[in-house]
């Protein structure tokens, strides 16, 4: 199939620029400046090859300084007419990202740009099928995501590749994480790509979610609820929202290690050498038991116990008073085997998705990462083996998975990613085939070395300027594509780049809410799934006559 | 091109590759300041006009007045025929462009108008058609001849009036001007502000 001429529309030609700064486009004086936007895909047609770019600014110039000081009289609609179309005219810069090649774009796809179109080159705003050379068509392996600013062109992530990295999805609240983050996780279930485990701080994502403007929006469990598992830790509050959870999750004393409280220490308000002290305290007590004895202690013995370890008798007093908050959580239990950790992997060997959901410690920030963090080392534990054990045999590895995590922040920030399994992952990718979908709104938070590691990136709006320069940090055209971040629209709009897409795409997201889109996400409503099963019966068993 | 009508109004005396002067064949008969005129073959030289000046025969002797007894202005050609004879109007022209057989060019002709070539007015078709193209003006832009905004405004006046579409052509004509004039919006300005219909 070869790939024509643009049909896209005609903005003006090439007048200079470079490689690093992008090119500058003279806009043609038909071509209405107000009609442009910082983020919209244009090719620029060379003489052997059409590249592929994104304006990244847009600017007003002259050709004649004394209009500054003296504006023409545009009242009068024939000066109007000629100044807007010589004197004063607009320019666009666009950085080119890709090259297509030859009349066969079609098939040997783009790479990325490693020169300039030459002067004077036309430009053009990418056509629908422009944007699906480069972006691909929706099938087994690409997820519609959303779509290009003003056009219907449907933008589609390559879902297996996004996978094999951890990914991130980052924008200020109420700019629309959680839609995207729904939406994400259906792809993943959608395409099988791999397997979630959702760590639910609001419960949003496994059983009725809320969503801005549109009210109350369906869970994934809703869309799919054969292949997803809600998981609690609030029994009531779940059936309040009138979901039964599929598992009841408890938290043993004897599962929490000292590891857990370093990572709770800036929640909890604990200084170093009282976070030091738990170390100090479970080689006391033993593994097992160092939480519930040392709730146990009183009074008197706190000064005994001080000494035997060697501690700061006031330091250990604070790490007693910080730890009895846990005995508030009625998730938390004497003891626990690893009952519950099992029970996840046997659902996710099953490719059926898990959605915890927190319930009433939804609003207790200690709570949700002590469980999220002691599952998932354990978790992650069991993969690490599973991987070692099954030695490169495809057949026995286990299943990739995706754990999603709020507030990623908290778990990855620099003084905690190096000791943390989240801080693990992250770095690892998908050696042992586990990788995180990072959902946060203060990326500056996160430790550098971890924001580079991420695979893609789907920012919604950001206007804090350390939150745009950390998710922008080591990308090209970091500059320009600083200016596209803060300008997006606060609903439904998110820039894309990294691994799973060719070229940084600001995107309108699809749809989720409406019965279409959950149609199209493979939601089938009862009448619909009845007749389905009817047909798949004939098909089985003959049509009946 | 189809060359108009015979519209003679005088000859060439004094011609160059950029610019010729014609003396006109009636006192004060020359063609307007910024009319189009065609003259010479077999490539006709097209001129815009850009100074119209009448002034004795004889340069030594400037005209002495004579109309303290008349009643009107008139009255002194009346009582002094003569003076059609002793004064003369000549005009000079720019050149603009020229005609070939394939059709017209918007740069000087390969050699100038010979001495005594009839300098005829450029109207209606000839003058449309030879503005059609903003490319008319680059010469005339580019000439450095005295009031030149003056002549361009004047030479627009005449063409738009010949235009089937004006406001487009001004505003063809306006663009032109902005790139020949670079630099100096306000001049564009005021030639468009003058040459509006």
């Amino acid at each position: 199939m070869t790939y024509r001429e643009s049909s896209g529309r005609y903005l003006g030609v090439v007048v200079g620029g470079s490689m690093t700064r992008g090119v500058d486009v003279r806009l043609s004086p038909d071509c209405p400046v107000e009609e442009m936007a910082l983020g919209q895909h244009v090719v620029i047609q060379g003489q052997s090859r059409r590249f592929y770019g994104v304006i990244t600014d847009i600017a007003l110039e002259w050709s004649d300084d004394s209009i500054r000081a003296n504006p023409p009289d545009t009242s009068n609609p024939l000066i109007a007419g000629v100044v807007a179309t010589s004197a004063a005219y607009a320019m666009l810069r666009v950085l080119p990202m890709l090259a297509i090649e030859g009349e066969f774009a079609m098939l040997d796809g783009p790479a990325p740009a490693r020169t300039v179109p030459p002067h004077f080159a036309p430009v053009r705003l990418a056509s629908e099928e422009d944007v699906q050379v480069v972006f691909g068509a929706e099938d087994s392996r690409h997820f519609w995501v959303g779509n290009p600013l003003d056009m219907e062109t449907r933008v589609c992530l390559d879902l297996e590749e996004f996978v094999t990295r951890s990914n991130g999805v980052f924008g200020k609240s109420g700019t629309g994480k959680s839609f995207l983050t729904r939406i994400l996780l259906a792809g993943i279930l959608q395409k099988s790509a791999a397997v979630n485990l959702v760590f639910d701080m609001e419960s949003e994502y496994g059983w009725m979610g809320t969503s801005e403007g549109t009210g109350m929006v369906k869970g994934i469990k809703q869309l799919f609820p054969s292949r997803v598992g809600v998981f609690s830790l609030d029994e009531d509050h779940s059936r309040r929202r009138g979901v039964s959870p599929d598992y009841l999750l408890r938290v043993g004393y004897n599962q929490i290690e000292p590891g857990d409280i370093d990572l709770l220490r800036e929640n909890l308000g604990l200084s170093e050498v009282a976070a030091d002290a738990a170390y100090s305290l479970a080689r006391h007590y033993g593994q097992e038991r160092w939480v519930r004895s040392f709730l146990d202690v009183s009074g008197p013995e706190m000064r005994e116990l001080a000494a035997d370890l060697n501690v700061n008798e006031r330091a250990l007093s604070t790490l007693h008073n910080r730890l009895s908050r846990f005995r508030r959580y009625d998730f938390m239990t004497e003891r626990e085997s690893d009952e519950s950790v099992e029970e996840i992997l046997r659902y996710l060997d099953r490719g059926i998705h898990v959605v915890l959901e927190f319930g009433r410690h939804r609003h207790d920030l200690s709570a949700y990462m002590l469980v999220a963090n002691l599952l998932t080392r354990r978790i992650h534990e069991r993969y690490v083996r599973r991987k070692e054990e099954a030695m490169g045999d495809a057949s026995r590895e286990p299943r990739p998975l995706v754990i999603t995590i709020e507030e990623a922040h908290r778990f990855l920030s620099r003084e905690v990613a190096s000791q943390t399994t989240f801080g693990n992952i992250a770095r690892e990718m998908r050696k042992y085939n586990v990788t995180l979908l990072v959902v946060d709104q203060r990326p500056s938070g996160i430790d550098e070395e971890v924001m580079s590691q991420l695979g893609t990136k789907l920012v919604c709006l950001l206007d804090n300027e350390r939150d745009v320069d950390a998710v922008t940090a080591g990308t090209y055209g970091a500059r320009e594509l600083r200016s596209v971040l803060s300008r997006l629209d606060s609903k439904q709009q998110s820039l894309v780049f990294g691994h799973s897409v060719p070229i940084p795409v600001v995107l309108r997201v699809r749809d989720y809410g409406t019965a279409e889109s959950y149609r199209e996400l493979g939601f089938l409503e009862a009448s619909e799934m009845r007749r389905q099963m009817e047909r798949d019966a004939d098909d089985l068993f003959g049509g009946r006559d | 091109m189809a060359l108009g009508g015979d519209a003679r109004v005088g000859e060439v005396v004094e011609s160059s590759s950029t610019g010729f002067v014609s003396q006109s064949y009636r006192l004060y008969g020359a063609p307007h300041l910024g009319a189009l005129v065609r003259t010479g073959g077999p490539c006709p030289a097209y001129g815009v006009v850009h100074e119209v000046a009448t002034r004795g025969i004889d340069p030594s002797r400037r005209p002495t007045a004579r109309g303290e007894g008349e009643a009107s202005e008139e009255d002194v050609y009346r009582s002094n025929p003569q003076l059609e004879h002793l004064l003369r109007t000549d005009f000079r022209a720019v050149i603009v462009g020229h005609a070939s057989e394939g059709g017209t060019l918007y740069h000087l002709p390969p050699s100038p108008p010979p001495i005594y070539a009839f300098v005829h007015v450029c109207v209606a078709d000839e003058l449309s058609a030879f503005s059609a193209s903003t490319d008319c003006l680059r010469l005339l832009a580019g000439s450095g001849i005295a009031a030149l905004e003056e002549v361009v405004a004047a030479f627009l006046r005449h063409a738009v009036a010949a235009q089937p579409d004006p406001q487009a052509f001004l505003a063809g004509a306006g663009r032109q001007l902005a790139a020949l004039i670079p630099g100096d919006f306000r001049t564009v300005e005021s030639i468009l502000l003058r040459a509006a219909p």
